[in-house]
């Protein structure tokens, strides 16, 4: 196994764990939002609460998820690696810096390391609740379900919740902005023709995707206040 | 036109090393970067003082000798070589802070000079098609090259290996120089021959001398004096990835 | 002295061959035995250093640089000419050979030359094989450009710059070897002695740039690829780093200096713009194929220009003097670089120049333009307009270029036989460092071509020759011999340091090389020349007694290595100044003022001067000695160039 080994610790190899980590998780957050966009479709809560507790309780979904977790951590430890040796490449740094990139593909380090934070907070305050018990119950038809709905109404009727989440919103665009495109360049996947495609994708991606996430606890702040 | 300079100054590679502040009165716009620090040279030598050390030699923007950082930018303000930036390129009055190439990989040898001996080693471990001298090689046109490829190999090839790319990137990433000489070999058909082990060796010695890794920032492409492009980079992903995978080598 | 060409017998298409043949070989296993030293890495260096080791040989590779990447070969825009007949245009080996000994003003060795020419194909064919991107036609099949006045197209190109692709190339061959152990390379050391004994060359000198050390290099064999000396004139296209020493070292130890004053000028320069000015820029040839050279017709009208009152634009098509073409009709823009060069020498010292220095005339593309379209043009030239915008600040899409001549390439340099060896045994010269293929003046496209023929295809198999008859041991760095030339290189160094003058270094350099620009330039004269030996002899008094060289030998000291390269320089200019005025005719690149005919043109004196001037040094401040190979016309008719 040693030439595998080889090229995945290579600095070729790390990126693209990166890359694949990356896209995956891009993935995810279509998914994500897809789910999540019930919060507003239906105010009663009743779709995001029949949704979230059978996303619980699918075997497969189980093990996506344990896999989503697996590749967030795949992504978390190549990058501080790659941070690493990368800083000890520059050995002295400057003392005037350069300004030939985008600010964002040159701050993507700091940008994850925002969005950690906000996942933190954000599993802590939902997914933990929900995994450990501490949801109320709430009826449908005869079935229990856990009302999440409720835990996340009450969270986006805080000012400062609702805003932390929009501004990590905000950084995560920029974190996409570079990070889609960013992706198919490592994979190779660069040709005349298509590579403005992604670009432009990508573009739309980073923009779109961050402001769907963030109209939901806007609107639902705007519903309770 | 006059000027402020603050150069970096260091004995050798040992030494730490620091900002010298400088002078500089009556520089013709119409003198090159270069000319204007030998004008601070002469001075120097005439105050008996250790002139500014920095490597060049052409002086027409093709060996990739010359270097220097100047206001957070590998050569200069231009997208050219530091032999080619003339003073024209700044206002009277202007600060100019001059710095060496910072790489670990490129380490400092004196004031603004520095050691790429680690360029020589990564063409070393592969940059090359393995042809000997032969009076009796195949005649040149036996093997048709479209126009679109030799070109696009000639630009890859375009490379004069000065280090900008080392200087301008984040990460001191050595990937567009590695690229463009993986290009440029492997889009050619005798260089496709061993293509694989080629993106595989130099990869290795690229990681060995201790360049960082490509965060496809572009600072490289957007700096470098012979535009090389990015998509260069991506054909390396491409051609390493793909001789991981499918090469016999183990 | 018998200077000894050793051209073999026979038929001249034959000689390679033959000589082939008849050189001794080295038994493939014993290759190993042999070291061989190899200073410099342009084109001739690297090709040969590669070459040697391909073949078995052990191989030390030197080099200034900091890689043997940027030898200056590099820095080649135009092409190289190979006698492939791609385009079916007529061309042939005995064309090229016939060309480059006409162009050469009847100067050079005609058994040299055409071996150049008969090897010129295989070195397209190595090239190629290489992966050097030369330019394609549409089919894939490879573009050739007529360059450099040439009646057929035989150059191969890679867009302007062919000399890095080949030096790319030749670079990567040895790089392949240093990675199998074959060679040893030495960048950033500078070559500063040979070292001699019995007569033989048993290695060298060579001083570490970084650490200032001292060292020794034995071998059984030296190869000078050290290039040329146009540096010698201070301002020259040539890079910062080039310089004489290797050879003026060698040369000093006994090897033959031959040709000096043969200086090749080339047209198409950017002009000087001040005193600031450390070097020319070259603009390729190639612009005279669409440009048109032209100057005010009157005196009146060029100090209008120069002062700035009148732009060229402004100057009805009456009032401009096109030079070249009224004088050399079927010729015209595209005569060769040593009539293109004096032609604008000649105009400017009538006061018709412009610039603010009146020393420039103008290379318009305006007709091309508008015959052909910008985008045309912009194709063709691009880059070279993009070059001239950044130095000049000035568009030359809207204003005519302004070009001048400037030193370029030397045609002289250490005496070499038809094996490349000196007179000195087991010291060879290549490429520019010796004087063998272009006589008096190199035709375009030539250079790159000398280099790797030197190099790839005549070295490998000469050098064969003299390592058979060598022992397997040589003298190790031990030697006395290493000892004692390793005392007078640090005896020189020291004596450099101590002086502690006044003056810098370049003050000396820019002192010669206007004393050599001015009266060893593009024309001399007796009178001008005694005059300038007497000058070039002040300033050697000067700068070994008020010199300043700062710091010390144990450290990267660039000052220090200037000083070295000058001081050689000096020497040197002295000796091309004796050739010079040696020489009474004019004939390529040497144009003497008192033979010239009617017309102006060089007059060649076949007769008393049909020979290869190789000069022996005598030891400090003696006059040197001179020898004369008498040269052998047998395939081309001596003519008086004409490109009327």
């Amino acid at each position: 196994m040693s030439w595998l080994t080889d090229t995945l610790t290579s600095t070729l190899g790390r990126k693209v764990i990166m890359s694949l980590t990356g896209l995956f998780l891009i993935l995810f957050l279509v998914v994500h939002l897809a789910g999540n966009l019930q919060l507003i479709t239906d105010p009663t809560g009743e779709a995001f609460n029949v949704y979230a507790h059978t996303m619980a309780n699918n075997p497969l979904i189980q093990v996506v998820s344990i896999g989503n977790f697996f590749f967030i951590l795949l992504h978390i430890i190549t990058s501080i690696m790659l941070t690493m040796k990368n800083k000890k490449a520059r050995g002295v740094n400057y003392s005037v810096g350069g300004k030939s990139s985008t600010w964002a593909s040159r701050n993507m380090g700091a940008l994850g390391t925002v969005i950690l934070i906000f996942l933190v907070v954000h599993l802590k305050g939902f997914w933990f609740k929900s995994k450990s018990g501490q949801l109320e119950m709430i009826e449908y038809g005869g079935v229990e379900y856990g009302d999440l709905y409720g835990v996340v109404n009450a969270a986006y009727s805080n000012i400062w919740y609702t805003l932390f989440y929009v501004v990590c919103m905000g950084l995560m665009a920029f974190h996409l902005s570079h990070g889609f495109q960013s992706a198919f360049q490592t994979l190779g996947l660069n040709h005349k023709k298509y590579t403005p495609i992604i670009k432009g994708v990508g573009k739309v991606f980073s923009i779109v995707i961050p402001i769907a996430f963030a109209i939901i606890p806007i609107w639902m702040f705007a519903q309770n206040a | 036109m006059n000027l402020k300079l603050k150069i970096w100054r260091q004995e050798n590679a040992n030494s730490k090393g620091g900002f010298e502040e400088f002078q500089m009165k009556d520089v013709s716009v119409d003198s090159s970067f270069l000319e204007m620090l030998d004008q601070l040279n002469y001075q120097l030598e005439e105050e008996g003082k250790d002139p500014i050390h920095f490597d060049h030699d052409c002086r027409e923007g093709i060996c990739g000798m010359c270097s220097l950082y100047i206001n957070g930018e590998p050569h200069g303000p231009t997208q050219t070589t530091t032999c080619q930036l003339h003073m024209r390129s700044f206002k009277d009055g202007d600060t100019i802070v001059i710095e060496p190439w910072r790489a670990t990989a490129f380490p400092v040898v004196k004031d603004l000079v520095v050691d790429r001996t680690s360029f020589d080693n990564i063409i070393q471990a592969g940059g090359y098609i393995s042809v000997n001298t032969g009076g009796t090689t195949s005649d040149a046109n036996e093997i048709l090259i479209p126009k679109e490829v030799a070109n696009e190999a000639m630009d890859a090839a375009t490379c004069i290996g000065c280090g900008a790319c080392v200087a301008a990137c984040k990460n001191a990433s050595a990937m567009l120089f590695v690229s463009a000489k993986v290009s440029h070999l492997g889009l050619l058909p005798q260089g496709k021959v061993e293509a694989k082990k080629r993106a595989e060796n130099m990869v290795a010695q690229m990681d060995a001398e201790g360049f960082g890794a490509c965060t496809n920032t572009g600072a490289c492409s957007a700096q470098c004096p012979k535009e090389i492009s990015l998509t260069n980079i991506a054909r390396l992903n491409r051609e390493y990835l793909s001789a991981k995978f499918t090469s016999d080598n183990n | 002295m018998k200077l000894d060409a050793k051209i073999p017998e026979g038929p001249i298409a034959e000689k390679w061959t033959k000589h082939k043949f008849d050189v001794k070989l080295v038994n493939p296993a014993n290759k190993r035995k042999y070291d061989i030293i190899v200073v410099g890495t342009g084109l001739a260096g690297a090709s040969a250093a590669a070459s040697l080791a391909e073949l078995g040989y052990n191989v030390k590779a030197f080099c200034f640089q900091d890689s043997p990447r940027r030898a200056h070969s590099i820095a080649a825009q135009g092409g190289i000419n190979a006698a492939k007949n791609y385009q079916n245009d007529g061309d042939s080996v005995f064309r090229l050979f016939y060309d480059t000994v006409k162009g050469g003003d009847y100067r050079s060795r005609e058994g040299n030359v055409y071996r150049l020419a008969e090897v010129s194909v295989n070195i397209i064919d190595q090239c190629v094989a290489q992966g050097v991107p030369f330019a394609r036609e549409y089919g894939g099949k490879l573009d050739n450009r007529s360059f450099g006045g040439a009646q057929v197209s035989r150059t191969f190109y890679a867009k302007g710059q062919t000399g890095q692709q080949l030096l790319l190339g030749a670079y990567s061959a040895l790089s392949r070897q240093v990675a199998n152990g074959k060679v040893k390379l030495y960048p950033r050391t500078e070559m500063l002695d040979v070292v001699m004994h019995e007569g033989q060359a048993r290695g060298i000198v060579t001083r570490n740039l970084i650490t200032g050390e001292i060292e020794s290099h034995a071998g059984h064999a030296v190869l000078l690829c050290t290039g040329g000396y146009g540096n010698v004139f201070y301002l020259s296209t040539n890079a910062m780093g080039s310089n004489v020493t290797a050879a003026w070292r060698a040369h000093k130890k006994g090897a033959l200096m031959a040709n000096p004053c043969y200086t090749q000028i080339h047209p198409t320069c950017i002009p000087v713009s001040g005193d600031h000015q450390s070097k020319l820029t070259l603009m390729s040839e190639s612009l005279r194929n669409d440009g048109r050279v032209w100057v005010p017709k009157t005196k009146e009208m060029a100090e209008k220009v120069q002062k700035g009152e009148v732009k060229a634009a402004d100057i009805p098509e009456e009032e401009r003097d096109y030079y070249l073409e009224r004088r050399y009709p079927s010729f015209g823009n595209l005569v060769p670089r040593d009539v293109a060069s004096r032609n604008a020498k000649y105009v400017c010292d009538e006061g018709r120049g412009v610039g603010p220095t009146g020393l420039a005339v103008y290379l318009d593309f305006a007709d091309a333009i508008k015959r052909d379209g910008e985008s045309t043009i912009e194709a063709k030239y691009g880059n070279l307009f993009d070059i001239y915008a950044k130095i000049t600040g000035e568009n030359p899409y809207k204003v005519p270029m302004k070009i001048y001549p400037a030193v370029h390439y030397t045609m002289g340099g250490l005496w070499v036989d038809y094996n490349l060896s000196t007179n000195i045994p087991g010291l060879y010269a290549l490429g520019e460092a010796n004087f063998s293929d272009h006589g008096a003046n190199r035709l375009g496209a030539s250079a790159l071509m000398q280099g790797l023929a030197d190099g790839y295809f005549v070295i490998p198999y000469t050098i064969g020759d003299f390592l058979a008859k060598q022992p397997y041991d040589h003298f190790n760095e031990d030697h006395e011999s290493f000892k004692k030339t390793e005392e007078e290189v640090k005896g020189r160094i020291e004596k450099l340091l101590s002086i502690k003058g006044s003056k810098p270094v370049d003050y000396f350099h820019k002192k010669l090389g206007k004393v050599m620009w001015d009266y060893c330039g593009m024309s001399r004269d007796a009178e001008g020349l005694k005059k300038a030996k007497g000058m070039v002899q002040e300033i050697k008094e000067e700068f070994w007694k008020d010199v300043k060289v700062i710091g010390s030998n144990e450290e990267l000291n660039m000052t220090l290595e200037k000083a070295g390269r000058v001081a050689d320089f000096i020497e040197l200019g002295e000796l091309m100044i004796d050739d010079a005025l040696n020489r009474n005719e004019s004939c390529g690149g040497h144009f003497r003022e008192e033979y010239q005919t009617e017309e102006g043109e060089a007059k060649r004196d076949d007769e008393n001067f049909s020979y290869v001037a190789a000069w022996e040094y005598q030891g400090e401040g003696k006059d040197e000695v001179l020898h004369k190979e008498d040269l052998k016309f047998e395939n081309v008719k001596l003519t008086q160039r004409s490109y009327k």
